[in-house]
């Protein structure tokens, strides 16, 4: 494994030497180690690039790493992983994805996530996406996350694009069966000419299906993030969209939260605010001693933690 | 000792709010400004942190010239303020905003310590956002812990009774002697309660931008009590103790 491969996945990973649990390292498109464990098998897919990921029934408490990364420029990664989670199991699924160039190449990852939740089964996902790198290529990250939430199942989404990263589109939709939740939590940055674009759509197909999406983003400089949420009640549930953008210096946010109430009982709600850091928070941190610089940055830091 | 020596301010459209306001506090009292709405009180308090710039005048604090400094570097010299209006912040917890003022990570006894003097209990609050879910009597009271937390020299609390319920007033008062018994600095309070006023060493009055009087409490307290009396303190009785 390369030591670039290293520095990017302590970044975007919990790994420190090693990963406690099943893993795949995906390196440049080819597998740079993995294991597997009693309970979690992982397997190549054999018509396409990518993994199977079956987690057996009644599975607690385990964690399944499968991290990407990209570690020169003139590569572009497509890889499709399926995860198939038992009944009951109660599993972690860390992903993420770290692009590095030092050239003027573009690098690109392209994850393609399939989630299949049987009865009653819960997981945290966990996914950081970087870029790192002097390169003036674009470094690009394109996930699409698709999701069916079987009855009673539980999927929380903590995803996270911290810096470095040029251009992203990411594309996720859930089918949420009866007494289902689906809770996500997006942080975005965008910096300098960066964009980024993000699309939910998440069908509330069950009896009490739940799904709880908040997007919280910061656009500074001169770059652009767009956020289009679609939530689609079509049986008593409850939906709740919020997006809290920061914008500094010339960044621009575009926000359209839908909603689509197909159901009598389906309760949805929207919420979206959009601007720039209140003067009073500068203030109140200058207060306690702090520059304007340092309260500027954690006033950030704590938005997007 | 803290002395303001011939300030004035004006509002951006040209209002002219303090009009050559001198004062002096003391080292080790526990100061009420008081007055009627609008005099000038809360300008006068921002005027202290740095928060607003004076037109012109001095300010000085233990004989040094901090009339230019920011609010950065008065809260390095250790000037404190709490805001009549808290600010909230999403994402940044208690935990958070309470180490900031203080300067230093702080075990949850430590955090414990500051937030009981103010009535919350550390293990439900040192993890929750400082936002819009905490009601306004809590963040009014962690606005108060943020500035207790800083242990400074100057600590100005602009009318901290507004917006909470009576039990969390009481509780203030009891923080408030509390913090005179310990008192190593100097204590100013922005306020119109007569409790308040009552707990003080020595009250001022402003009122058309110039302190109007000033003296012990109790003396003070017979004027502001007396329904003559008043009238020869301030040009307007509004939102004082009548």
């Amino acid at each position: 494994m390369k030591k670039i491969t290293e520095d990017l996945l302590r970044q975007i990973s919990e790994w420190d030497g090693e990963f406690k649990g099943a893993y795949n390292i995906r390196e440049d498109g080819a597998c740079a180690g993995r294991m597997s464990s009693d309970n979690i098998k992982i397997e190549s897919k054999k018509d396409q690039p990518g993994l199977e990921i079956h987690i057996l029934p009644h599975t607690i408490g385990e964690t399944v790493s499968i991290p990407a990364c990209v570690t020169h420029g003139d590569v572009d990664d497509l890889v499709y992983n399926d995860f198939y989670v038992g009944e009951y199991a109660d599993v972690t699924i860390v992903a993420g994805c770290g692009i590095h160039t030092e050239t003027g190449e573009p690098a690109r990852h392209n994850g393609i996530h399939r989630f299949f939740l049987k009865k009653g089964s819960k997981v945290k996902y966990v996914e950081k996406h970087i870029g790192t790198g002097h390169g003036t290529g674009l470094r690009s990250i394109d996930p699409v996350t698709e999701c069916v939430l079987e009855e009673n199942s539980v999927l929380e989404m903590d995803t996270a694009q911290i810096g470095g990263v040029d251009r992203t589109s990411r594309n996720t939709k859930a089918e949420v069966g009866a007494g289902a939740k689906l809770l996500i939590r997006e942080r975005i940055l965008t910096e300098k000419e960066q964009t980024a674009n993000t699309e939910f759509e998440v069908e509330l197909n069950g009896k009490d299906s739940g799904v709880d999406l908040i997007s919280r983003s910061v656009a500074r400089d001169n770059s652009r993030q767009g956020y289009h949420s679609v939530i689609i009640g079509n049986a008593p549930c409850t939906g709740h969209s919020e997006c809290d953008a920061i914008i500094s210096e010339n960044g621009k946010v575009d926000a359209a939260p839908e909603l689509h109430a197909h159901d009598n009982d389906a309760a949805l709600i929207h919420e979206a605010a959009i601007g720039k850091i209140a003067g009073e928070q500068i203030l109140k941190l200058r207060t306690l001693g702090l520059t304007e610089e340092q309260a500027e940055a954690t006033i950030i830091d704590g938005f997007l933690s | 000792m803290l002395r303001l020596e011939n300030i004035y301010w004006d509002t951006p459209n040209g209002t002219n709010v303090l009009n050559g306001l001198d004062l002096e506090i003391p080292d080790g009292k526990l100061v009420v400004i008081t007055g009627p709405n609008g005099g000038g009180k809360t300008t006068l308090a921002k005027i202290i942190a740095g928060i607003y710039t004076q037109k012109s005048g001095r300010i000085m604090l233990d004989g040094e010239d901090i009339t230019e400094l920011d609010i950065t570097q008065r809260a390095e010299k250790g000037i404190s303020f709490a805001f009549q209006q808290p600010v909230r912040f999403k994402g940044i917890t208690v935990r958070k905003l309470i180490e900031l003022a203080s300067g230093n990570t702080m075990s949850e006894h430590e955090l414990c310590e500051i937030l009981s003097k103010v009535g919350l209990c550390a293990r439900e609050y040192i993890n929750r956002e400082v936002d819009s879910t905490l009601s306004g009597g809590e963040i009014k009271r962690i606005e108060i812990a943020s500035v207790l937390a800083r242990h400074t020299n100057v600590s100005v609390f602009d009318e901290p009774e507004a917006g909470i319920d009576l039990w969390s007033f009481s509780n203030l008062i009891n923080v408030f002697q509390e913090m005179r018994k310990k008192l190593k600095g100097t204590l100013i309070i922005i306020s119109h309660q007569e409790r308040i006023l009552e707990i003080a060493d020595e009250i001022a009055v402003v009122a058309d931008g110039r302190i109007k009087a000033m003296g012990k409490a109790d003396e003070m307290m017979n004027i502001l009590m007396n329904s003559n009396g008043i009238t020869g303190v301030c040009s307007k009785q509004e939102g004082l103790l009548k």
